[in-house]
């Protein structure tokens, strides 16, 4: 069975495949009919995909769904077969999966075994003597087309796949409506894919096979609806911003394979831990540009800009990709080269510092927004920085465990908040909810059960988790800046306070309280169908249950981390001193006391002044500092900075940038590693703007107009092409006469 | 000269091809326009049994004793490889031609004829170790080539296409025969072996050099080089499209053939002369190519010029050829190229249905709403030609580049890389006009031998990109041993 592990991501890439032929096919035979039908003078049919029944910009649908109403109730071609092929093709891989983990073993896979399946030699790849390895004589290279499972690839692929089952089946309520039903679910299929390719690939290659793959899946679901401006335009930012931190991943990867001559999980890695002194001098530049491979797919600060964006996708790729999912990739990948960023002080240091700022800097803007979708993205983007702050104090298993009670909890708000919206006909305005509670009970209770999940109340997954984050960064050493571990964990204390605060917000301005809506909207709430309900009650188990698997303290209780121990691969001659320190068990007693307090702290705050004082106070508060709650709710104008910065800037003033550039590199390189990290993402958009733009565009343009010169060459007489070629070997020989 | 009874049976192929185009030519005689179909599959079958004589003598073990017929032709691996490609591309001609011959109001069998007798001569090209029999059967193809050029010839374009090609195709033979005669009258021999014998770099003369130069400018016209290449766009754009598509494979990749095995056989000892020249040649060829594919709003000229910076790419590979990827990269390459640009003209070749050109870029707006499968291969096609994984194209390119890094001229695998981005605008403004362009509505309609011919090209570019190994496999045996 666990020989047939590659059938995991073949399952979603078949469903895909036959998805995407039949919305072809009917797509095709209804465009024909609308063909037929408008010859005969009736109003044609648009062949475009008519706007959906509830979705992302509220004024634009109920204008369109009551003008379109027929069309949107028009029966969908072929919606049982995609419904079919598009959940059991995930379903089928979500049991594969258990069945190849168990095949291998649990217990063997928290010994370190990891099964490798070569499909075949993918690239017979020969090395240039000049691409030199630090250690080991330069040879044969290739890359296979191989599927590495391991401890690591085991959590993911279980977490994976049976998240992303259960939200393929709430899609075929939540999507029901759509027109573009079958490319939907041929995207989500084909999303699965890549995802799994990402986490099963054996080696940087495949990983970033499947890197592009999410990223191409985001993009085209982002971009859904793409009828509308918004979506359209989120859509090309999540694309544009991830491709800065693509660029820096590939520069990573060219690294990687330059320092030792493959890209192999199973070669890279025991050879920069059997061998730490003669690799690490190089890690910190090469970890580096892979943090900013991580910081472009995982949002962080400063590229998180798009996933705030992106919510303008359909509400369950919310749930699975921008939040579950691929946006943790980025952590998955920082947690799979764990040995080299542990040999990289430095570039752990950077990791820590952007994830604790990430987390507070989110946090912070999520208490001021009304979009309960945009709540949900912040909040996203937030926790994430949790992630990269526990790898970047080293505690990668830490990281992992939160991605993974994350994906339950995460996944829970946002499929129901897509409940919510879909029960209020599309309306995202939390200022416009209320009271919901006894009107969709199943969704109440599941979302209060994960908010309470991810604001850490004790017990609850989240809980473990995050305390796990919070005692790493408190025990954490930086060398270089020994105060820095008690500041992050103070940062991350605050920021857990603040979760638990914007997240009751949430709660008691959507649930609680009376129903600001009209009452016309009142009367057509109605709780959602099966197919979306349980998929939200298993998730919200998982919210509670899921963190029992990390239990601290307790002998034999953090099963996650001896399952996950493995990765750590122990570097040669050196101490544990990078591992997490074992805290004393009253420290860790206090630690957790702490963030029982923050999170106690926000969520009786946000009671007090939400559910009881119908934000009276917060009201008071933001016109005391109106400058601070205009920064807040407009997120610290980011957007605008770079929209002048990047995107006017370049176009208006390039040569000033060029100097701009220029100063900024030379200056990051002397100043930290900090402004490495800026400066390659400067770099990598400079790169695409000059470079690769303004090669194809310039040459093009240019050369239409100066090349016309050269064209006058080809004049049609066969006696000048004659004269040319004459002329040819002249030079020829006067090549050979001037430089032999 | 020492001849045996296998050595005709090594021949095999040879023979039954020219009987083969001489069955066609009197046959069409007897059958009427309206069941010339019948000569579309006449000349598979026939290539078909070619194939398998192919594989016959490719098994032969006779084939270990060398040179043949007193050291005319030799059929090594190398020699199979380019005649199973020649074979190739003749099938996908053929294919391709059924129902655009059909159409056409010209005799059907003597073109089926003429495309045989021309891959004969690519046929002979591939395995000729001597200077005598390589001239001849350049100019056996040639010949076939330039009537085929001009099979319209109740169209001016297509009769002017053949008259510049045969002006100048004489000329540069002229060119090339000027070189052999010097190689020859200077060293008393016409036989590669001997010649790598005998000019082992110590006696580099300049009278050496010129001839060595003359062979590479004759060479160079035939692979369609800059400064060589002027006639390219003429007599792509003139002839009838299928042929077109011919040329831009066939006797490029049986011109590649001689000069890889010239110049990697007889004179790998005078790399230090023609190297330098070989790369120039090389940069002038991507950039010149790429630059002026910009500026066409005419398909078939666009791939004219596209293929001269094909022809450039592939150089590298004869410039890297000590290395280890070098002639394997040119073979890969070859192989790659014949598939994905073929498959681009069979497109091409698919959309000029009745009554409607496929002349411009313009023509091919709205394609994917017309025919979605059509579109999608074209794009993988584009994709390949541009070099973007996961097709041939960029395993092709990436083993070319590859020999020229590790030749030493990593300036010009950055050009050819700087070019390959170039060309991706060009190859993309057709992409583009597939998918995002409203265009006329009609149906098109499906011809399934040409269905056939875009099938195997898809595959193959795919395979080759997805799943490398085993063809690369097969063609690093195809690598000719130095004498």
């Amino acid at each position: 069975m666990k020989d047939l592990l590659w059938l995991v991501p073949l399952f979603p890439l078949a469903g895909f495949l036959v998805n995407g032929v039949l919305y072809l096919i009917s797509h095709r035979t209804r465009g024909e009919a609308a063909d037929a039908h408008g010859s005969q003078g009736a109003p044609a049919l648009a062949a475009a995909p008519a706007p959906s029944v509830h979705g992302e910009n509220p004024a634009h649908t109920h204008a369109g769904s009551s003008a379109h109403d027929p069309a949107g109730h028009s029966p969908i071609p072929l919606k049982t077969a995609h419904t079919v092929v598009g959940t059991v093709s995930v379903g089928l891989s979500c049991v594969f999966a258990f069945l190849a983990i168990l095949d291998v073993g649990i217990g063997r896979l928290s010994e370190g075994a990891a099964h490798v399946v070569t499909l075949y030699r993918w690239l017979p790849l020969g090395v240039n003597q000049a691409v030199g390895q630090v250690h080991g004589p330069a040879g044969e290279w290739f890359v296979d087309a191989a599927f590495r499972l391991d401890s690591l690839s085991a959590l993911m692929i279980a977490f994976v796949t049976f998240v992303g089952f259960l939200i393929h089946v709430y899609s075929v309520g939540y999507m029901g409506h759509e027109e573009g039903y079958g490319r939907y679910f041929a995207y989500l299929n084909l999303f699965m894919f890549s995802m799994l390719l990402l986490v099963l690939g054996a080696n940087f290659l495949l990983l970033f096979v499947g890197w592009e793959g999410v990223g191409l899946c985001s993009y085209l679901l982002i971009g859904y609806f793409y009828d509308r401006d918004a979506a359209a335009d989120a859509g090309k930012k999540a694309f544009v911003v991830n491709r800065i931190g693509d660029f820096g991943f590939i520069l990573g990867i060219f690294g990687i394979f330059s320092l030792f001559g493959s890209l192999d999980f199973g070669k890279v890695f025991p050879a920069a831990a059997a061998h730490p002194s003669a690799y690490a001098p190089y890690l910190t530049l090469v970890c580096l540009c892979l943090f900013v491979g991580a910081c472009g797919k995982s949002a962080q600060f400063p590229l998180y800009v798009w996933l705030p964006d992106a919510m303008a996708g359909p509400t369950p790729v919310s749930a699975l990709i921008h939040a579950a999912t691929m946006v943790t990739a980025g952590v998955y990948m920082v947690a799979r080269c764990n040995v080299l960023f542990r040999l990289s002080p430095d570039a752990l240091l950077v990791v820590a510092v952007v994830g604790g700022f990430t987390a507070l800097f989110a946090a912070t803007i999520g208490v001021a927004q009304n979009d309960i979708k945009k709540v949900l993205a912040y909040s996203t983007v937030s926790q994430l920085g949790y992630m990269f702050l526990a790898c970047g104090v080293g505690a990668f298993v830490a990281g992992m465990f939160h991605v993974m009670t994350h994906a339950f909890f995460k996944a829970c708000l946002f499929l129901g908040s897509g409940s919510v919206i879909h029960a209020l006909g599309g309306e995202q305005d939390i200022r416009k909810m209320g009271g919901l509670a006894s009107k969709i009970p199943v969704t109440y209770r599941t979302f209060l059960v994960a908010t309470l999940a991810i604001a850490g109340v004790p017990l609850l997954a989240g809980f473990f988790s995050k305390d796990a984050i919070l005692a790493a960064a408190f025990e954490a050493h930086f060398a270089s800046a020994p105060w820095l571990g008690r500041v992050l964990w103070a940062a991350a204390l605050f920021t857990a306070g603040l979760t638990a605060f914007y997240m009751l917000r949430l709660v008691s301005l959507t649930f609680w309280g009376k129903f600001r809506g009209g009452t016309e909207q009142e009367a057509q709430i109605h709780e959602s169908p099966r197919s979306m309900t349980v998929p939200l009650i298993v998730l919200a188990f998982l919210s509670v249950v899921g963190g029992y698997v990390g239990i601290p303290m307790v002998r034999g209780g953090d099963r996650i981390g001896e399952f996950l121990h493995p990765i750590l691969l122990p570097l040669a001659g050196a101490g544990a001193h990078t591992a997490a320190h074992e805290a004393a068990a009253s420290t860790e007693a206090l630690l957790m006391a702490a963030s029982v307090a923050a999170a106690a702290i926000g969520l009786a705050l946000a009671y007090v002044w939400y559910a009881k004082g119908e934000g009276a106070v917060p009201a008071r508060i933001a016109a005391r500092f109106p400058g601070v709650y205009r920064a807040v709710s407009n997120k610290y104008y980011v957007d605008e900075a770079y929209d002048s910065v990047f995107v006017q800037g370049l176009a208006k003033g390039g040569g000033r940038f060029l100097w701009d550039f220029d100063a900024t590199v030379v200056d990051g390189a002397v100043n930290g590693t900090r402004h490495v990290t800026v400066g390659l993402s400067w770099l990598s958009s400079f790169f695409d703007q000059y470079v690769v733009d303004g090669l194809v565009n310039g040459v093009a343009n240019t050369l239409q107009a100066g090349f016309r010169g050269f064209r006058r060459a080809q004049t049609g007489r066969v006696q000048n092409y004659a004269l040319v070629m004459g002329g040819g070997l002249f030079c020829l020989v006067a090549v050979y006469l001037l430089f032999r | 000269m020492k001849v045996q009874a296998t050595d005709w049976l090594l021949l095999s192929p040879e023979l039954f091809l020219t009987a083969a185009g001489m069955i066609l030519l009197a046959s069409s005689v007897f059958v009427g326009k309206a069941k010339e179909e019948l000569f579309g599959f006449l000349s598979v079958l026939m290539l078909g049994i070619t194939g398998v004589l192919l594989v016959f003598v490719s098994t032969m073990p006779e084939r270990a004793h060398g040179p043949i017929l007193g050291g005319m032709f030799v059929v090594d691996n190398f020699a199979l490889f380019f005649k199973f490609l020649v074979l190739l591309a003749m099938v996908l001609t053929v294919l391709a031609s059924v129902r655009f011959v059909g159409e056409a109001p010209y005799p059907g069998g003597e073109y089926y004829a003429l495309v045989v007798f021309s891959g004969v001569g690519m046929f002979f090209m591939a395995s000729g170790s001597n200077l005598i029999s390589i001239y001849v059967a350049l100019e056996l193809m040639a010949l076939a080539s330039y009537v085929l050029a001009g099979y319209f010839k109740g169209e001016i374009k297509s009769t002017e296409a053949a008259l510049k090609y045969f002006i100048l195709g004489a000329f540069s033979s002229a060119v090339l025969l000027y070189g052999l005669s010097l190689v020859y009258g200077l060293g008393g021999k016409m036989g590669l072996a001997d010649l790598a014998r005998l000019y082992t770099g110590t006696q580099r003369t300049n009278a050496i050099a010129l001839g060595i130069l003359m062979i590479l400018a004759g060479l160079l016209f035939k692979i369609a080089a800059v400064p060589f290449h002027l006639w390219t766009p003429d007599v792509y754009e003139g002839s009838p499209t299928p042929v077109t598509a011919f040329f831009s494979v066939g006797p490029k990749v049986a011109a590649y053939a001689i000069f890889a095995r010239i110049f990697y056989v007889a004179f790998p000892k005078f790399q230090a002369d023609w190297g330098l020249i070989v790369a120039l040649v090389a940069a002038a060829t991507m950039i010149w190519g790429n630059l002026a594919a910009l500026l066409q709003t005419n398909v078939k000229r666009m791939f004219a010029y596209s293929s001269i910076a094909h022809a450039g790419y592939a150089l590298l590979g004869v410039l890297g050829f000590q290395t280890k990827f070098g002639m394997w990269g040119v073979l890969v390459y070859l192989l790659a190229y014949t598939l994905m640009n073929f498959g681009a003209f069979a497109l091409i070749i698919f959309l000029e249905a009745k009554g409607y050109a496929a002349e411009s870029v313009s023509d091919f707006d709205g394609l994917a709403k017309r025919n979605m499968p059509a579109a999608v291969v074209m794009l993988l096609f584009l994709l390949s030609l541009a070099g973007i994984p996961p097709t041939a194209g960029f395993i092709g390119k990436y083993y070319l580049f590859t020999a020229a890094m590790d030749a030493g001229y990593a300036w010009l695998a950055i050009i050819a890389v700087l070019a390959s981005a170039v060309s991706l605008f060009y190859y993309f403004r057709i992409a583009a006009a597939m998918f995002f362009t409203d265009g006329v509505s009609a149906k098109i309609p499906v011809s399934y031998a040409l269905t056939a011919a875009v099938i195997i090209c898809a595959v193959g570019t795919l395979v080759i990109g997805v799943a490398p190994e085993s063809v690369l496999d097969v063609l690093h045996r195809c690598v000719p041993s130095k004498y």
